[in-house]
């Protein structure tokens, strides 16, 4: 048998005189974050010449990052969920769901706060894994099939409320939860001491009887931060990140080299799911009632961070810290606003731009990144 | 046809029916260690449905299959993959987006650290994926460098090294070079010489007559699905193969010529 007329095999040597070093410009455009971060820098450049200063201090930081925390929480979750390549539209509708999952027992039934949160988190993971089940199980798009459980949800509370109470919103909140510790967890500021401290000391503004004017972070911030973290070192450095982003990538593919796709995604539909939750919860406490209104257009709102923050709408590619980004653009620009003298209903015009801005950035700098040599 | 090394992989009188389409009517080729098998065939003659038998995707309707002379049944594509039967589809199972070193360690990720802390062990899994990739002959730039950056040929190459890496006995390659320039056809055939030269045994399906011959130790020509025999290198000519891919001129004739093992 004679030696096959194959091609000579390419040279192996160590270094390779054809690879260029990879520009550290180029290294920075791949990140999927990178159009959420200049869009941060815009946005802070635009405040800090047209807000008013009073913005940028202390008080007017906790002011913006309070509901950027809360939709955070929620933008985090649409960020793993998209990156695994499905949506999910009935967030918004389960912060109302869960809200009254939490309420009823509590108020009604008399639960205990404790117990009231476990069920309500129940009653949310039994609602994303069903998400989750009919969409691999039907094959459909999730855009549609939790298009659905939006209006589902959402009128599951109405008629659920209509019938405990005969309101669309249920009251006593503070009142059933007492002063369980479970209320500092949920709601309220966390580092009172330290701030109380630094207010003695003279290092933060007071008012006139010395009480620092910030008594803390609200907890919705410590909440956000370290969910964006944890999701984010799940997405980048664990086995099942990588299987996230296998199943949004191409999910047959990830299939035949032993990924199981449906847990994977199933999970990530409850996650979305537990994170409305959590954003339901902080909102019953902090507003003591849970309202069948809650929530409304949070769904999309999540997204839009999501994207701004560099998630491919076909999934299989972004970032859970982008998705922090993009709340904080969306929350520094709903607030923000109010500190300028620009009319308030400028607020969506802005809001839409940035989100085309945002999409026509990401699609460049994909093709930077992907674009060879 | 008398080897001194046995087979790793027969597949005897292998039959298949779709209802009453009968895809493969007997189809028997041996893989040897070190050798490439080149499976020949026009499209529909059968090349698809037989790897997919080989590599468990579906099962066969009569004929046995031994892995080292001893007798298997697979179930699932799984269980192929477990003996040591690794397939490179032609659309690849890459996904453009990730990373090499993702793509390369995808489904069998190595991990370090304590439950719940255990995360992917990207040092090792870089450093593999680099030494792996330069013994194919491609020095990547970096090993996070996204799939969809490299070439046809390159990304073929990935999906080989992962293959073999991962302990393949034999590599079933789906028209590796049918979607690539003569450059990187080049490259991928390199590709192949080195594997087999690894000891591994290479079943390799193309339409490509000279693709074939530039590899080839033994060539089975599939034709309405049934095969008229291996023939070894130096037993048979570029026309002669191209002729039993089209159908076969005169059986008398051939049979001459695949030295009588019809």
């Amino acid at each position: 048998m004679s030696t096959p007329q194959a091609s000579p095999p390419p040279s192996a040597s160590a270094t390779d005189e054809r690879i260029a070093k990879v520009s550290f410009f180029k290294s920075i455009l791949q990140r999927p974050e990178v159009g959420a971060i200049a869009g941060l820098i815009a946005i802070v450049l635009f405040f800090a010449i047209y807000a008013d200063a009073s913005m940028f201090s202390l008080a007017g930081f906790m002011n913006f990052m309070q509901p950027a925390a809360q939709l955070g929480i929620l933008a985090v979750a649409a960020a793993l969920l998209m990156v695994g390549g499905e949506f999910d539209l009935s967030i918004g509708s389960m912060i109302a769901f869960a809200g009254i999952a939490l309420g009823i027992p509590l108020v009604l039934w008399g639960w205990p706060l404790g117990v009231s949160i476990l069920f309500a988190f129940a009653v949310s993971i039994a609602f994303g894994a069903i998400n989750g089940f009919i969409v691999l199980r039907s094959g459909l798009p999730s855009f549609i099939v939790t298009l659905a459980f939006l209006f589902i949800l959402r009128g599951l509370t109405l008629v659920s409320l209509k019938l405990a109470t005969g309101t669309t919103q249920l009251r006593g909140i503070p009142e059933a939860a007492g002063d369980s510790w479970l209320v500092e967890i949920f709601s309220g500021n966390a580092f009172e001491g330290l701030f109380a401290w630094l207010a003695s000391m003279g290092l933060i503004e007071t008012f006139k009887n010395g009480a620092p004017k910030v008594q803390g972070v609200p907890v919705e911030i410590i909440w956000f931060v370290i969910l964006a973290i944890a999701a984010s070192w799940l997405l980048n450095k664990t086995r099942f990140g990588n299987w996230i982003f296998a199943a949004g990538g191409d999910p047959n593919a990830a299939r035949n080299v032993g990924v199981p796709v449906a847990r994977v995604k199933i999970m990530l539909f409850i996650f979305t799911a537990m994170a409305a939750t959590l954003v339901a919860i902080i909102t019953v406490l902090q507003f003591g009632t849970a309202d069948a209104s809650r929530g409304l257009l949070k769904e999309f709102h999540a997204i839009i961070a999501a994207v701004i923050g560099g998630c491919l709408l076909t999934g299989g590619y972004g970032s859970a810290i982008g998705a922090m980004i993009g709340a904080v653009i969306f929350g520094m620009v709903q607030i923000g606003i109010t500190y300028t003298n620009i009319n308030q209903d400028w607020f969506q015009v802005f809001m839409g731009a940035i989100l085309l801005i945002a999409v026509l950035l990401n699609n460049w700098v994909r093709r930077q990144a992907m674009s060879s040599r | 046809m008398s080897t001194s090394t046995p087979a790793i992989l027969e597949m005897v009188e292998i039959e298949k029916h779709f209802g009453a389409v009968i895809a493969l009517a007997g189809v028997s080729i041996a893989v040897y260690p070190g050798e490439c098998h080149c499976l020949l065939g026009d499209n529909g003659a059968g090349k698809s449905t037989f790897i997919k038998t080989m590599s468990g995707v579906h099962k066969p309707t009569k004929g046995k299959m031994l892995i080292s002379g001893k007798e298997v049944t697979f179930q699932s594509p799984r269980d192929a993959m477990e003996a040591g039967i690794a397939t490179v589809y032609q659309d690849l199972a890459m996904i453009p987006l990730m990373s090499v070193t993702r793509n390369f360690w995808m489904g069998r990720e190595p991990r370090k650290g304590i439950w719940p802390f255990k995360s992917l062990d990207f040092d090792k899994a870089n450093a593999v994926t680099m030494t792996e990739m330069s013994k194919m002959g491609i020095n990547l730039r970096e090993p996070n460098q996204a799939v969809g950056t490299l070439s046809g040929g390159e990304r073929q190459t990935v999906a080989i090294a992962r293959a073999v890496y991962f302990g393949a006995k034999v590599l079933i390659l789906d028209e590796p070079t049918s979607a690539l320039g003569v450059r990187q056809t080049s490259n991928v055939l390199a590709t192949i010489d080195k594997v087999r030269k690894s000891g591994i045994g290479v079943v390799f399906i193309t339409h490509n007559v000279r693709h074939a011959l530039a590899v080839g130790d033994r060539f089975t020509v599939l034709n309405r699905g049934r095969t008229l025999g291996t023939a070894l290198k130096g037993e048979i000519r570029a026309d002669e193969l191209q002729d039993l891919m089209a159908g076969g001129r005169e059986l008398a004739d051939l049979s001459a010529s695949l030295g009588g093992t019809i």
